[in-house]
């Protein structure tokens, strides 16, 4: 009989019923008895002093209960940056001030100015209207070179410059480097950009505060990946609150992305705002509030040089990457063109000599920060799109070049500071090319060539470093956290268990895979057991959901608390069986002697345990209910090979997506469907990036792409079926499950076959292109066909 | 404040609204049905699609007033009377057609649309129905795959799972 629950099977997903009969409770479905609504007062400039603000007018609108500047913030710290970056040369990177409502200056369009609590949403936005400001405008600082020049007018006045830092990885010995390049046999050089992204989960930020004066208690229902982390950075920094005295809850989330990741101003506002109206506090984003608050993604502009030798190893690559951190630090921003980026430059290869060079820079933009990927997508896109382009130039066909670069032992060190604990590529590219039909894309491009139009097949491999993080070395890199997992296994007298989970889950299905985990444990039904997540009053201090990181790192606290809980229950069974702790096992939910036919059930030995009556009360206590935080050794490394193939319409350049394929090695998988569905997500996203996406300023700061008539999100006939296939797995090393993390894959994987199929396309009709930024929209094509 | 009056999912709902007040925060707000969900500001998105009068319309593109008489049906009332899944739903699920569940409700009342409408569509006309509707989390993989399913079509020889 084939085997029905636990680790390895595609259950169907429990949350999926309250989905689909409209019960899920999402924060904006929260509504407290009393509460009012705020409404804010967003810069409409890139960047302005402001002279004054006079809410004299506003104030007397009905229904308006206080309005809110910078003012009443001072003395109130703002919103905190999570990990310092040090430069080149040892210095801590530039750390401006990021108030809650703006202090004297506006930096980006949405940066908030003045907030107005009413009793009805209507009428904080009527109120909102009468508020008269005077700024005087400033010059806007929208390019990234530019706003490095000596003379660029400064984001921040009190700042040396626009530089936040300089930072260098890899051999930092400029002239090994060089030397390196001028043994080369060749060398290619691509600059390109990584657009700017919105992440876009389908529902946009909403903050509720409450406070209750009679216990001082705070309440805030916020739309967050990761609620401890909330609840600290707001209370430590910012607000300056006893932990133990607010509740930071998130409910059913509405995707994040990594956008939800961060520690916001309408969060401390809420809080603030519900304690100094006594009343509690309603935000809800609109979607074009989204754009101007939600901090964005990607935004690199580089140029990297990869050298061969003569027999096509590669010898040395060379990067320079202007990144771009908007106008403030947002919580992990730094961490992003750095850690999450420059460590990833080696991709699948055994490279020997790798330079990293990173500027982060300064704009009156939105803040930048972790999009699905976060610095591993622009690290693959650089590193995929350059191998490509000197495959082309060699005439090499691009398999083999990568294949001839792989990496083919482990553990290896990477010249860019990570340890890679295991891998095949060359097991994932050969999945990959039985399912993309390598050989059949002659006939299917003579096929298309026969209907007038252009057919391309792109390549490309892509790792990253997932499972975030081992806490001692990130602590050494510069977090200012620790990101550990926690997770304590309730068990119920009567067998039922409650797991409450650090990490979120808003889309992942965690409610359904980590019960499979436990269940496969003990050996009894996932119906007994429940997941309990996103209320840091039920929960153990936990560090949320991103990174990839929820069954590598919370799952396994949850596989260790789950032990803790069984050594436990050995002994009690032990003791009803008159047996020794050593002789008990435990199959299919009942404890056994081994080498007798005695036998008592999981749910004998956990009444016991409620019920002591019957007990070794002297060596252990009553209950059963264990805690284990769980602290990796090491990142996983999930990695894989994906190919794309592109029809390109030749009279308008539209490029449309035949097929997409992906092979990736997650490791061990506990839910394959799900993992199915996270790499079609990912896939969807990274298709978005590559043909359609891009957030884009104006000189003077304005967004051109501020909702969704102008941003273009995929839509279904955008995209293609994909075929997904994990079937290549090298379990991770240093996990008590062997998982690897499978959330940002097909966002760091696909833009570059994408690309790659276009450049494809386009060579095989002789066009003279070898390279077009994205996203690769029919005027860029048709444009690049032209030149 | 004028007075609307509906049916939503065969039960009388009324409540004061201001004029500008749109449909679907009457569903929420006044009418207490929250799994109409708001996702956009332009009506772009379709998390907000609703049934009036049979018609599928995104319920932030009509002012609760013009909808006054009006029988509206909502993701609420879509499960079989004995609290089951309907086909459509229980597709979605056995395909595993949604992850964070907020384009959902949109995404089941405008397959329940396109089906009425067109009972065996094909991969690209569901592709070409589902265009007011955005999902960030799926890829629509599995939702065009669940439609599908839920249309009495086979779908086991689509793209390798």
């Amino acid at each position: 009989m084939p085997k029905d629950f636990g680790i390895g099977v595609s259950q169907k997903r429990r949350e999926d019923v309250r989905f689909l009969k409209g019960a899920g409770n999402y924060t904006d479905d929260i509504n407290v008895v009393g509460q009012a609504f705020v409404h804010f007062l967003r810069s409409e400039v890139a960047h302005a002093t402001i002279n004054s603000i006079d809410t004299s007018a506003a104030s007397n609108m009905p229904g308006v209960v206080r309005i809110f500047t910078g003012a009443d913030f001072e003395g109130v710290g703002g919103l905190p940056c999570g990990w310092q970056v040090t430069d080149r040369n040892n210095e801590p990177m530039q750390e401006p001030p990021h108030p809650i409502l703006a202090q004297g200056k506006v930096r980006h369009v949405g940066d908030p100015i003045a907030a107005v609590v009413a009793d009805t949403y209507e009428q904080a936005r009527d109120a909102v209207e009468a508020i008269k400001i005077d700024l005087d405008e400033l010059p806007a600082v929208i390019d990234m070179a530019d706003a490095l020049t000596e003379n660029a007018v400064k984001v921040h006045d009190e700042l040396k410059s626009n530089l936040c830092y300089d930072w260098v990885l890899g051999e930092t010995d400029n002239e090994k480097v060089q030397a390196a390049f001028d043994n080369a046999e060749h060398i290619t050089t691509l600059e390109l950009t990584n657009q700017r992204l919105v992440a876009n989960p389908m529902e946009p930020r909403v903050a509720v505060g409450d406070y209750n004066q009679a216990t001082e208690e705070h309440t805030l229902f916020t739309t967050s990946q990761n609620p401890h982390v909330i609840r600290l950075l707001m209370c430590a920094f910012v607000l300056g609150l006893p932990e133990h005295k607010v509740r930071v809850v998130a409910p059913d989330v509405g995707g994040g992305f990594g956008t939800k990741i961060f520690h916001y101003a309408e969060e401390a506002f809420c809080t603030f705002a519900a304690k100094a109206c006594n009343r509690p506090v309603k935000w809800t984003s609109s979607r074009s509030e989204s754009f101007v608050t939600d901090a964005q993604g990607r935004d690199h502009v580089t140029k990297i040089e990869l050298a061969l030798d003569s027999e096509n190893n590669f010898t040395a690559i060379r990067t320079n990457t202007l990144a771009n951190l908007g106008a403030y630090l947002s919580t992990f921003s730094s961490s992003v063109p750095t850690w999450l980026h420059g460590t990833l430059m080696a991709g699948n290869y055994k490279t020997p000599v790798i330079q990293v060079n990173v500027k982060a820079v300064f704009t009156t933009t939105v803040p930048v920060d972790a999009y699905r990927g976060a610095g591993r997508p622009e690290a693959t896109f650089q590193l995929e799109r350059v191998i490509d382009k000197v495959a082309r130039e060699l005439k090499l066909d691009p398999v083999a070049l990568r294949r001839q670069n792989f990496i083919t032992e482990f553990p290896y060190d990477t010249p860019v500071a990570l340890t890679y604990d295991t891998g095949d590529y060359n097991g994932t590219m050969n999945k990959l090319e039985a399912a993309a039909d390598f050989d059949g894309f002659a006939q299917r491009r003579s096929d298309t060539e026969a209907n007038g139009k252009l057919r391309g097949l792109g390549v490309n491999c892509y790792i990253e470093a997932c499972g975030i993080a081992p806490s001692n070395i990130v602590g050494m890199l510069g977090a200012r956290a620790g990101l550990y997992d926690a997770a304590t296994v309730r068990v119920n007298a009567t067998g039922s268990i409650s797991v409450m989970v650090g990490a979120h889950s808003h889309g992942q299905g965690h409610e359904t895979v980590f019960p499979q985990v436990v269940a496969e444990m003990i050996g009894i039904d996932e119906s007994q057991i429940e997941i309990v997540h996103g209320d840091s009053s039920k929960i153990p201090f936990g560090m949320g959901t991103y990174g990839s990181r929820s069954i590598a790192v919370c799952g396994s606290a949850m596989v260790r608390a789950t032990e803790k809980v069984i050594n436990k229950a050995k002994k009690i069974a032990a003791h009803l069986m008159e047996a020794s702790d050593a002789d008990i096992e435990l199959k299919d939910g009942q404890f056994s002697v081994a080498g007798t036919d005695k036998s008592v059930a999981w749910g004998e030995v956990t009444l016991a345990a409620y019920v002591p009556h019957n007990f070794p009360l002297q060596d252990i206590e009553p209950g059963l209910e264990e805690t284990a935080f769980y602290d990796p050794a090491n990142f996983t490394f999930p990695a894989g090979a994906y190919a794309c193939e592109v029809e390109i319409d030749p009279d308008t350049g539209q490029v449309s997506i035949e097929r997409f394929c992906a092979a990736d090695d997650f490791g061990n998988i506990v839910n394959p469907m799900i993992v199915d569905g996270q790499v079609h997500g990912g896939i969807g996203q990274g298709i978005g990036q590559a043909l359609l996406e891009s957030c884009s300023y104006d000189k003077d700061g304005q967004l051109l792409s501020g909702s969704y008539m102008d941003y273009a999100m995929p839509r279904a006939d955008d995209v293609p079926f994909y075929a997904v296939d994990h079937s290549s797995q090298t379990p991770c090393t240093h996990n008590p499950l062997g998982v690897k993390g499978c959330g940002e894959a097909g966002a760091i994987g696909s833009p570059p076959a994408v690309v790659n199929a276009v450049i494809d396309a386009l060579q095989s009709a002789g066009h003279d292109v070898d390279h077009i930024d994205m996203p690769v929209s029919p005027s860029r094509v048709w444009a690049a066909m032209q030149s | 404040m004028p007075k609307v009056n509906i049916t939503v999912n065969n039960n009388p709902a009324t409540g004061e609204v201001e004029g500008r007040t749109l449909l679907s925060t009457f569903l929420r707000d006044i009418v207490g049905l929250t799994g109409t969900h708001i996702g956009c500001d332009t009506s772009q998105c379709g998390a907000c699609v609703v049934h009036v009068n049979g018609d599928a319309i995104k319920a932030c593109t009509m002012f609760a007033l013009e909808a006054d008489g009006a029988t509206v049906d909502t993701i609420e009332g879509q499960a079989n009377a004995d609290g089951s899944l309907n086909v459509i739903q229980q597709a979605f699920q056995d395909h595993h057609a949604l992850q964070c569940g907020f384009c959902t409700p949109g995404m089941v009342m405008s397959a329940s649309a396109l089906l009425k409408e067109n009972p065996s569509p094909s991969e690209a006309e569901v592709r070409k129905y589902l265009e007011g509707n955005l999902c960030r989390c799926t890829g629509y993989h599995n939702i065009v795959k669940a439609i599908l399913a839920a249309s009495g079509q086979e779908v086991s020889a689509v793209a390798a799972e």
